[in-house]
């Protein structure tokens, strides 16, 4: 999984019907220290996560459809914890 | 998943069975700016998403899972429109599209 935080929503009326209901985010991928990586894509939230928000983001098709218990998903980043705290030594 | 911007078409007469009757976008990625983000990509597309749109792609296996039917032979592909990112209105004016 990847530290993100999140950025803005996204707005998206036609799409696959398996994203109906979904609320979609960009998130940009942060370092242990919270610092910008540069590295930015869109997730689905599962948490009632927020912009500005550090996250943990699972990119593994396999384990989202276990989530949704669902096969033939195409959806590959999901937000699945919101970060309070990280801690390195 | 990550956004990209629809930037032109692909015509392939020849194709591997399952792809017939799949459109194939040629698509820019682009980052939460909407400034490119790596090199451009071809794309199946199952949303009906034209030349000028801003859309979001999802890529490997799951790209393959949203056409219809699964697992045709596809790498990326077109699964949503955005029509706004935060309060930024991003749907494409008349005539931009192609």
């Amino acid at each position: 999984m990847k530290i993100c935080r999140v950025q803005e929503s996204v707005v998206s009326t036609m799409k696959h019907p398996t994203y109906e209901g979904l609320s979609l985010y960009c998130v940009v991928e942060v370092d242990e220290r919270g610092e910008d990586t540069g590295k930015e894509f869109v997730a689905v939230d599962r948490v009632q996560a927020g912009p500005g928000d550090v996250v943990l983001v699972m990119q593994e098709g396999n384990g989202v459809r276990q989530l949704f218990g669902v096969q033939d998903l195409p959806i590959r980043s999901i937000i699945v914890a919101i970060v309070d705290q990280v801690h390195v030594t | 998943m990550k956004l990209g911007r629809v930037i032109g078409t692909v015509v392939a007469s020849t194709q591997y069975e399952g792809l017939e009757g799949v459109r194939l976008l040629v698509v820019q990625p682009l980052n939460t700016a909407l400034k490119n983000d790596g090199p451009s990509l071809v794309m199946a597309d199952a949303v009906q998403a034209g030349p000028g749109d801003i859309i979001y792609w999802v890529g490997s296996r799951e790209a393959a899972l949203a056409m219809k039917p699964t697992f045709v032979p596809v790498d990326a592909a077109i699964v949503g429109h955005v029509d706004a990112v935060g309060s930024r209105d991003v749907t494409p004016r008349f005539e931009e599209r192609g």
